[in-house]
């Protein structure tokens, strides 16, 4: 008997490798987007940087949100093709299960954010991070990949259809526009630009891009863990009570 | 053998202020199948998740295998199997591979896991299509594959939520043969099913589902004393016509509104022949002539005054 927790996360790699669309949608979208804002809106911004120095981080971000939608979809056609419930009556643990999803969520998002990187070297992204920094990169994205990918399984579980679960990771692919991932938070308009300076998203951003400037600012990064805590928390005890009460 | 396999009594569930269960007391005998009736809504599936440790009853015992479901549900887990109203495959993984994630979860040996899967493939004669992914089957395959999946930890009970809804005649007589094999085996099944046909030719008991309560329980051939069995019905254009044919047929019912007859019958050539030649030699001659067997709708309106339709609601 191997370790249940395995089976299940090589099982999700395999949907992964059999099912290249949604990893193609993962890598592809952000990295359009970067093109869209940098090589088309870039010289329309000015932030003070080079648009490409600024926009990184938040692209950042915005490629770990994208991934989100295929993670709801396939945790909820788990759920409502009885496949959990097969889980279930097989005793496998629920961490085993979900916990699958969400490495696979995380990988997924890593390798996208890899491209994404690449690419923006290609359009003269010029970090001044240290290797610590790199680091500090690393396990913020880490972070927030796992927070969100939690509050997105649970989502997944709770919805009714594999199409209202994608739905409902609209509003966090959504959220990083919102945030001072495209633009500087001070130059939204009212209303718009005290929701962008507190959300959760923005100071996630602020320690990226500290951080790939190799000035972080221990602060943000507060703020940031915290956060990445506190939405993990919410999404890993909503999905353990979902997972335990629906059938 | 005497012992049960399923034990439930005073079940009960509701959720939020609907009534799903209400007050079920079942006793399923080790080694024999056990049908349970009834129309979409009645609660069968709330039942099998019951029994399955799916879900939480709101009151009421249940002992599978001799275990108590709230409590003991691990051991529960370890002597049932189950395989619910849809088909619950991987679609992206082959039907090899979906086996194989059956045996990688259950504490089978990996040593012998090959041949379970092996075996299984070649049982449910999915071998040519072992190594094609699961969205290319049929649904009578999917079907075929999801049992096999459910068979791999060699459950003592089995559940089986409406095995055949949705499959063609020709998946539907392989399913009932298969679940006929495991019966031979020693297998104790459980099955829901909205076909009277199905419950009648597979099972040992039955029990009628109804809006939560069971209305009826037994042997086929009890439970179909209780409804009324094949029979002809004689339309005819008048009155006097269906006077007259009342007083030549014996046991006939009269059904004065519709002006019709109806006539117990075997349903067989011989019989019927014998029914018209008497209609003959009165020179009776009837507007319609029809043979009713009995389906879920005259189980249901015997047993609870009402058809399945209303029950739909």
């Amino acid at each position: 008997m191997k370790s249940n927790s395995m089976v299940m996360l090589r099982r999700n790699f395999k949907h992964i490798t059999r099912n290249p669309t949604s990893v193609f949608n993962a890598v592809l979208m952000p990295i359009v987007i970067m093109w869209m804002f940098v090589y088309m809106l870039g010289d329309a911004f000015s932030v003070g940087v080079d648009y490409i120095d600024y926009a990184t981080p938040g692209l950042m971000l915005l490629a770990v949100c994208y991934g989100l939608g295929a993670t709801a979809t396939s945790v909820n056609s788990d759920m409502t093709k009885g496949i959990i419930n097969r889980f279930k009556v097989m005793d496998v643990s629920r961490g085993a299960v979900l916990t699958g999803h969400v490495v696979a969520g995380v990988l997924t998002n890593l390798v996208a954010i890899a491209a994404l990187i690449g690419v923006a070297f290609l359009l003269g992204f010029s970090p001044s991070a240290s290797l610590l920094d790199w680091l500090g990169v690393f396990g913020m994205v880490v972070l927030l990949a796992a927070a969100t990918g939690w509050l997105t399984v649970a989502l997944g579980l709770a919805a009714k259809s594999p199409e209202t679960a994608g739905l409902a990771a609209v509003p966090l692919v959504l959220l990083p526009f919102f945030s001072s991932a495209i633009v500087p938070a001070e130059k939204m308009g009212q209303g718009v630009r005290q929701f962008a300076e507190y959300q959760p998203f923005t100071p996630i951003i602020e320690t990226l891009r500290g951080l790939l400037n190799g000035a972080p600012s221990s602060g943000d990064a507060i703020a940031a863990i915290a956060w990445c805590v506190g939405i993990a928390l919410v999404g890993y005890l909503w999905a353990r009570s979902t997972f335990n009460k629906r059938a | 053998m005497t012992s049960s396999a399923i034990e439930a009594s005073g079940l009960r569930k509701a959720y939020q202020d609907k009534v799903v269960l209400e007050g079920i007391d079942l006793n399923v005998r080790a080694g024999t199948v056990f049908s349970l009736l009834g129309p979409n809504g009645a609660g069968k599936t709330t039942t099998v998740n019951v029994l399955t440790t799916l879900i939480k009853a709101d009151g009421g015992t249940v002992r599978v295998a001799g275990h108590d479901v709230a409590t003991e549900a691990k051991a529960v887990r370890a002597a049932i199997g189950v395989t619910g109203q849809f088909a619950a495959v991987d679609e992206l993984l082959t039907g090899q591979e979906n086996l194989q994630l059956m045996v990688d979860l259950s504490p089978v040996r990996a040593k012998d896991g090959k041949r379970i899967v092996t075996q299984l493939l070649e049982r449910f004669d999915l071998v040519e299509s072992a190594h094609k992914p699961v969205s290319t089957y049929s649904g009578g395959m999917r079907r075929k594959l999801d049992l096999a999946m459910t068979l791999v930890g060699n459950p003592q009970i089995i559940f089986l939520d409406e095995p055949t809804t949705g499959l063609d005649p020709r998946s539907r007589r392989t399913m009932h043969s298969i679940i006929r094999e495991l019966v031979a085996d020693g297998v104790t099944v459980f099955l829901t099913t909205q076909y009277l046909d199905e419950a009648d030719q597979l099972s040992d008991r039955i029990a009628v589902l109804d809006q939560g309560r069971l209305v009826a329980q037994g042997t086929p051939d009890e439970l179909k004393r209780r409804i009324p069995g094949t029979h002809v019905r004689l339309r005819f254009t008048t009155a006097a016509e269906l006077d007259a044919a009342a007083r030549i047929i014996a046991d006939s019912t009269r059904e004065d509104e519709a002006l019709t007859l109806r006539v117990p019958s075997d349903g067989g050539t011989k019989s019927l022949r014998a029914l018209l030649d008497r209609l003959d030699e009165y020179s009776i001659s009837a507007e319609e002539f029809s043979v009713h067997t009995p389906a879920l709708d005259d189980v249901f309106l015997a047993l609870t005054g009402h058809t399945t339709e209303v029950v739909a609601k």
